[in-house]
């Protein structure tokens, strides 16, 4: 049919206009996404299908485009090496020096330990398992900041795991699909943090702005942060455990209170995703593991703490307590040791931090530096 | 100006072809890699369509294509879906409407009307993840990114001075 015989031939809507209406329905289309989106709870079905099937496309595009430069900075890296054989020797020959001395602090320490859980009757947590994944995306900008790790649901990544690099926290997961997932840093702006201060056992929450040093918020008490101190995750709430190395307090130019972080000091290339979900895994796990073992009488120590521990469930009756329910609560109770299987592996680096940082209190600062734990457990359990 | 660029404007020349590029460059930028323990950086690359598109000409499609380019970017970034769509059309609908005024001038003049556009989008997405995340982002972050997408704009003047003159309605 001619255009002259088509009765809306003659029709003819401004360009202009129909571009304007075009752009308001974009524009309401976008703002109706938007609104729809939730994309840092924890909860597995806020993060859409979209998401996902993004996620899932990109992680193996991103690493292919990556991958040139991965291999160039593997190159450089051998160059580099085989320059600085002799300086990096020398530099490793200190660290030995050093590390050899942390060794004997840690043997100390650990004896220190044992006798305590065998006079207490305590039960260690059981170790959190890990995966190790490879970062193949990094959105660096001021409204979002993640990355997209290459392990998925395949290798039982959850969200809400905590992510560590070799140094330090790097932050959590917050979607999962198969072969990919995502990973939300600590410096973005929705990333909120439970932490500590390890010199005062001060609280704060982390949290992210978009820029490289996410701020202390909500810290109390006199005092409670000076220059340099230590952070490290709480683990309350019960979404990450105790004790994983986060970064140093540094002072910013707002007058804020803010962390360098310590995964910050190196690229993020490999990551450990710990399979942690929250605390009523660690203590489900230790039920099992008690369960398997054969029932001891409940010694004083163990009946202290189990008496002390707070909701959620009533302190048991006295009389008496069957020790596999009664451990659990304690561990529950007691996220410090929940975070120490992981520092085995994940967060070793926590230990040798200081060590780099300050050499100089090394052997007589460790112990009371090193082991900040045991000493509220020692203060609440009567001797 | 090639003899290719006088022929009637195709749209998947100027739309489709500028959007895989821009795809392409955003995917190549997300990268983690480092130079010299430094990132790379991350500019708005969807920010050139966005402003020489609403200078060639007013079009219905292209609405829609920032708005696929703006949900790419935020499935790839992480970012809420639909933050940098919302701030893409925001900047465009700006441009469109100060159309007019823009057309014809001077090349250092319309670089500072990019980097009008660029501070339009910023703020928008500044304000939207102030209303979605109720925390501030990062100023000295934003700034970073606004000064790494206004160094773009040599790009957006070639797109504009090859279709510019294709539709003589818009002269």
């Amino acid at each position: 049919m001619a255009l002259r015989d088509n009765p809306f031939g003659e029709l003819k809507v401004p360009l202009a206009l129909t571009a304007a209406v075009a752009l308001l329905v974009a524009v309401v289309v976008a703002i109706a996404i938007l609104l729809s989106d939730r994309r840092e709870t924890l909860k597995e079905e806020a993060y859409g299908v979209t998401r996902q099937v993004g996620d899932a496309v990109a992680a193996p595009v991103s690493g292919v485009v990556a991958a040139p430069g991965r291999w160039g900075g593997q190159g450089l890296d051998a160059l580099r090496g085989y320059f600085f054989a002799v300086s990096e020797n020398r530099r490793l020959k200190a660290e030995l020096k050093e590390a050899r001395q942390w060794r004997d602090v840690a043997l100390a320490l650990r004896d220190t330990n044992d006798r305590y859980h065998a006079l207490l009757g305590l039960k260690t947590e059981p170790p959190i398992p890990m995966v190790a994944a490879r970062t193949v995306s990094d959105s660096r900008g001021p409204f979002a900041n993640s990355r997209l790790a290459n392990a998925g649901k395949e290798k039982n990544v959850e969200p809400g795991n905590p992510v560590m690099s070799e140094n330090g926290l790097v932050g959590r997961i917050i979607g999962v699909t198969k072969g990919a997932s995502r990973i939300l840093l600590l410096t973005d702006v929705a990333s909120r943090t439970p932490v500590m201060i390890d010199r005062t056992n001060a609280r704060a929450i982390l949290t992210g702005d978009g820029g490289p040093n996410p701020r202390l918020e909500y810290l109390r008490g006199k005092e409670p942060v000076r220059q340099g101190d230590r952070v490290l995750t709480s683990g309350d709430g019960g979404v990450l455990p105790r004790g994983l190395p986060v970064g140093v307090a540094v002072k910013g130019l707002d007058g804020r209170w803010r962390v360098v972080l310590a995964s910050d000091t190196a690229p993020i290339d490999f990551v450990q995703i710990l399979l942690f979900k929250d605390f009523t895994q660690l203590s489900a796990s230790a039920k099992a593991e008690l369960d398997r073992m054969d029932p001891l009488p409940p010694s004083e120590g163990a009946a202290t703490i189990t008496a002390q521990t707070p909701p959620p469930a009533p302190a048991p009756a006295p009389p008496l307590p069957k020790p596999a329910a009664a451990t659990p609560l304690g561990a529950q109770a007691r996220p410090p040791a929940a975070g120490r299987p992981a520092g085995q592996t994940a967060a070793k680096p926590a230990a040798s931090k200081p060590a780099q940082r300050k050499p100089a209190p090394s052997t007589p600062a460790a112990a009371p530096a090193a082991a900040p734990a045991p000493a509220p457990a020692e203060a609440e359990i009567p001797h | 100006m090639s003899l290719s660029a006088a022929r009637p404007l195709d749209p998947w020349r100027w739309l489709g072809l500028t959007t895989l590029q821009v795809m392409a460059l955003t995917i190549l930028f997300g990268a983690p890699l480092r130079f010299w323990g430094l990132p790379l950086p991350e500019p708005v690359f969807a920010m050139v369509p966005a402003f020489a598109w609403a200078v060639i000409r007013p079009s219905m499609i292209a609405p829609f294509a920032l708005l696929a380019l703006g949900l790419f970017m935020d499935l790839l970034w992480g970012s809420p879906l639909g933050l940098w769509a919302l701030s893409l059309l925001v900047a465009y609908g700006a441009v469109l409407s100060g159309r007019n005024m823009l057309v014809g001038q001077s090349r250092p003049m319309m670089w500072a009307w990019f980097a009008a556009a660029c501070a339009v989008a910023e703020l928008a997405g500044f304000l939207f993840t102030r209303l979605d995340a109720r925390a501030s982002p990062s100023l000295i972050g934003l700034f970073w990114q606004f000064l790494a997408t206004i160094l773009l704009y040599p790009f957006a003047h070639r797109l504009i001075d090859r279709f510019e003159d294709a539709d003589v309605r818009f002269r």
